[in-house]
């Protein structure tokens, strides 16, 4: 698969550091505030770099292997970078009944993954949900932000195809010498 | 009373709301109201509001274009409410509008006044004019005393609460007694909506016991159970009911904290309670001195980091002070000792927001409703195999099979209604025969299922019993906090010998052991998610004891769905000489060509998604599904030269 060009290189440790220390700094060193810490540190960076815990942990006063079980314990917690699009396929009851166990499968096939891991290019990423309280419209897979609902297998393909596609245009756009020549029309 | 000053600072208050709702909402001016909750948004509803608003701007037209929350019909989303009053006609609800019906519906309802009979739904109130939609189950055996107001109002808005109402109850309470409102909500008989259904003014009575100096309210919107999601509605919908809920809760039991803990993985509810705790504030409806009142009320969010465990109230406790969320010993409950050992009262979403329903109506006309034991309404999910599904909120004590046949439609298609999974990881799978069982607590726990947050699920003759049972282990497998050794390890012993089962290599004594394993983790576990996790595996011993047999020892899967246990193939009498409908869809290419050009299963490859079965055009319907496996018919693969058309 293609790289994005447009990506950034991945910071290195100190601007991590930085960015944690950022983010910690605006919190009280309370206990109670551990949980809202680790959610700002993952609403910014996507995931737990492994060196939030020593950090957060000083700033609270506690070990880093508390903050490391505090953050293991809950399922929202990341520990590894996901991808560029986060793919998650629910398997509440209802997609269950469903077959959403299939399109799983089909993402898994397509992409070449376990659930849980990242595509080598980190374009894509695949995780299962519990539920994301859409169960009328069984069965669902999120990719990005956005739901998709009554997923089929044969669906699976399309949606990637959609996300290369646009990626592929994202690019020509930026080779492009002025990129507000074009119109982004739809299609 | 009606001079009480917080009466007074109401009246001020929804006088502006009305006049603010006027100004934005010019007289006869059309209106189109887009339902924009999260399964709204899933099924397209943000491209037919953007749709709506470009076809009218383009055609010059004069209306506007609100959101709403969720009427709860999510089988229709996108789901559209057009007013246009000089037509003639009444208020139309239209299902499933897209972006080129949103067009369409521009054109000629608000263009030409022509309301597009073909594609509504009904008429929102009784006419005479064209049908309504009151003329179906779906909508007239509802009884909306919660709900009322989703659907109806703009959840961004307080302007719209305060107009319609909102608030009232708040305003009353802040007139009288605290002791009053717990004595009124002890009369009404209301038993917390979270599942367990524990007496809520006994709770309150509880909690306000004693000379503490500090106490807290905790409103528990952590809905872990998969299959439910009127919680999240809820919230999206009417977020100011809650808020008034809470603010009456903590004045009965005199707490001036309150928290919400609510899923992070409901971002729009998060942001939607976020920008509604903000805007009671500004108007002084939260905050210190509610309503020109000494009353102060201090609201604050707190996202749950996604464990199930946390719907239970001491780990939900725990995970709030920033622990693991484990759960502890009780007694002492929390509403005597509870956060940082302050009596803390910890209600369901649905709880509280029943609490105004309760003081503006009376606990008279509330014990009205439902049965004896159980007043009031019940919001169930009604998902998976039905026709109509979505939330339906009714009294309690109507039956299950008037719930999922009358109001939401049976099972589609031809197929026969197996069972029905009530109270999500907790509760029970109940078949045909129980379907005249009437929802309430009590009757529901005696036929082993449970209450719990009102997740129900339909499933229809192609769900295995085994697998369901199985599915729900694993959840709970995954979920167990591992605090105590009987759901850490019961659960994971339990999942294994169903998984084996499912595999077609059970034993006969493995029922034995799974239903002593049961007992034992139901008896052995400290909190309700052990004690209630073997209810899956236990309801389907019990009323499914046959497909567990046949799975032993036919290996055979009755329900067509385990699939070690089953095979497809292609009916060759049926199938259709030319015809590429399977071909296509298969997504590992074992559909393969005959010498007589019909097609042949390869069972090596087929990974069973059953997509060939939906693709072959229905005058055919060659595709067959069976089980054991064995049975298939084998039809040879051509060698690759010959296959060649």
């Amino acid at each position: 698969m293609l790289l994005n060009p447009s990506a950034a290189p991945p910071p290195t440790e100190p601007e991590v550091l930085e960015t944690l220390g950022g983010i910690v700094a605006r919190f009280d060193r309370r206990r109670a505030l551990l949980v809202p810490i680790l959610q700002a540190v993952q609403a910014q960076c996507a995931y737990l770099p492994p060196e939030t815990m020593p950090l957060v942990g000083r700033h609270l006063g506690i070990a880093a292997s508390e903050v490391y079980g505090v953050a293991s314990f809950y399922n929202q917690f990341r520990f590894f970078p996901p991808g560029r699009h986060p793919i998650r396929i629910c398997l509440g009851t209802a997609c269950h009944v469903k077959a959403g166990d299939i399109i799983l499968e089909n993402f898994e096939r397509k992409l070449g993954i376990q659930e849980g891991q990242t595509t080598a290019d980190r374009e894509f990423s695949l995780e299962r949900v519990a539920c994301v309280g859409c169960c009328a419209l069984a069965p669902v897979a999120i990719v990005g932000e956005t739901v998709h609902g009554h997923m089929q297998p044969s669906k699976v393909e399309g949606l990637l195809l959609q996300i290369q596609i646009a990626r592929e245009k994202a690019q020509r756009e930026a080779a492009a010498a002025s990129p507000q020549a074009e119109d982004p029309s739809d299609d | 009373m009606t001079e009480a000053p917080s009466i007074r600072t109401l009246d001020r208050l929804r006088a502006a709301a009305q006049a603010a709702c006027r100004a934005r909402r010019p007289e006869g001016q059309p209106v189109v109201r887009v339902g924009l909750a999260t399964c709204g948004i899933a099924a397209g509803a943000l491209d037919t509001a953007e749709a709506f608003r470009k076809a009218i701007a383009e055609a010059g037209i004069d209306a506007r274009v609100e959101t709403t929350g969720c009427r709860g019909h999510c089988y229709a989303e996108p789901l559209v409410v057009i007013d246009h009053p000089a037509s003639g006609f009444p208020p139309i609800l239209y299902p499933e509008v897209t972006p080129g019906k949103a067009g369409m519906l521009t054109r000629f309802f608000l263009g030409e006044g022509d309301p597009r009979f073909e594609h509504m739904l009904g008429a929102t109130v009784a006419n005479e004019l064209i049908p309504s939609v009151l003329e179906f189950g779906r909508f007239n055996r509802e009884q909306r005393l919660v709900m009322d107001r989703c659907g109806r109002l703009d959840p961004q808005s307080i302007d719209d609460y305060l107009a319609d109402g909102g608030y009232g109850a708040l305003a009353r309470v802040l007139a009288g007694s605290p002791q009053a409102v717990v004595a009124a909500v002890g009369a009404a008989g209301l038993r917390g909506r979270g599942g367990a259904g524990f007496p809520t003014g006994r709770k309150w009575e509880l909690a306000a016991a004693g000379s503490a100096p500090l106490r807290y309210v905790v409103c528990n919107a952590d809905e872990g159970d998969p299959g439910a999601y009127m919680d999240r509605t809820l919230i999206e919908s009417n977020p100011h009911q809650l808020l008034e809920g809470l603010a009456i809760c903590a004045y009965a039991v005199g707490a001036c904290q309150a928290i919400i803990y609510v899923r992070a993985e409901y971002p729009l509810a998060v942001k939607t309670l976020e920008s509604a705790i903000a805007a009671a504030e500004a108007r002084g409806l939260l905050g210190p001195e509610v309503l020109g009142t000494a009353f102060a009320i201090q609201v604050s969010l707190f996202q749950g980091s996604g464990a199930f465990v946390c719907g239970e109230e001491t780990a939900l406790l725990r995970s709030v002070a920033g622990f693991r969320g484990t759960p502890t010993h009780r007694p002492p409950y929390p509403a005597q000792k509870g956060l940082g050992g302050h009596p803390t009262v910890i209600d369901n979403v649905k709880t509280l927001a029943t609490i105004p329903v309760i003081v503006e109506r009376g606990a008279e006309a509330f014990r009205a409703v439902g049965t004896p034991d159980s007043p009031g309404t019940a919001i169930f999910s009604v998902v998976g195999d039905v026709v109509h599904p979505g939330l339906v909120e009714i009294p309690m004590g109507v039956t299950l099979r008037e719930l999922i046949f009358d109001i939401c439609g049976g099972v589609p298609g031809k197929k026969r209604f197996k069972a029905v999974q009530i109270g999500g990881p907790s509760g029970g799978c109940l078949p045909a025969d129980l379907l005249d069982t009437p929802v309430d607590f009590d009757a529901l726990s005696e036929a082993g299922a449970m209450m719990g947050s009102g997740g129900l699920v339909v499933m229809d003759e192609h769900t295995c019993m085994v697998d369901v049972a199985r599915y729900f282990l694993e959840f709970t497998r995954n979920e167990s906090c591992g605090k105590c050794t009987f759901c850490r390890l019961g659960t994971c012993h339990m999942l294994a010998i169903l998984e084996r089962i499912c595999r077609g290599q059970g034993r006969m004594e493995d029922l034995e052991r799974l239903e002593r394993l049961a007992r034992d983790v139901r008896d052995g576990s400290l909190c309700g998610l052990g004690r209630t996790a073997p209810n899956p595996v236990l309801t389907t011993l019990r009323y499914f004891r046959d497909e567990y047999e046949a799975h032993v020892v036919d290996q055979r899967c009755p329900g067509l769905s385990c699939r070690p246990l089953t095979a497809f193939y292609i009916d060759l009498e049926k199938c259709a000489r030319g015809c590429d409908a399977c071909v296509g869809c298969c997504p590992v290419d074992a559909v393969f060509t005959t010498r007589t050009r019909k097609k042949g299963i390869d069972q090596s490859l087929c990974v069973k998604c059953g997509e060939c079965m939906v693709a072959c055009p229905p005058e055919y319907d060659a595709v067959r599904r069976i089980s054991p496996a064995h049975l298939a018919p084998v039809i040879e693969r051509p060698p690759a030269a010959e296959a060649k058309t």
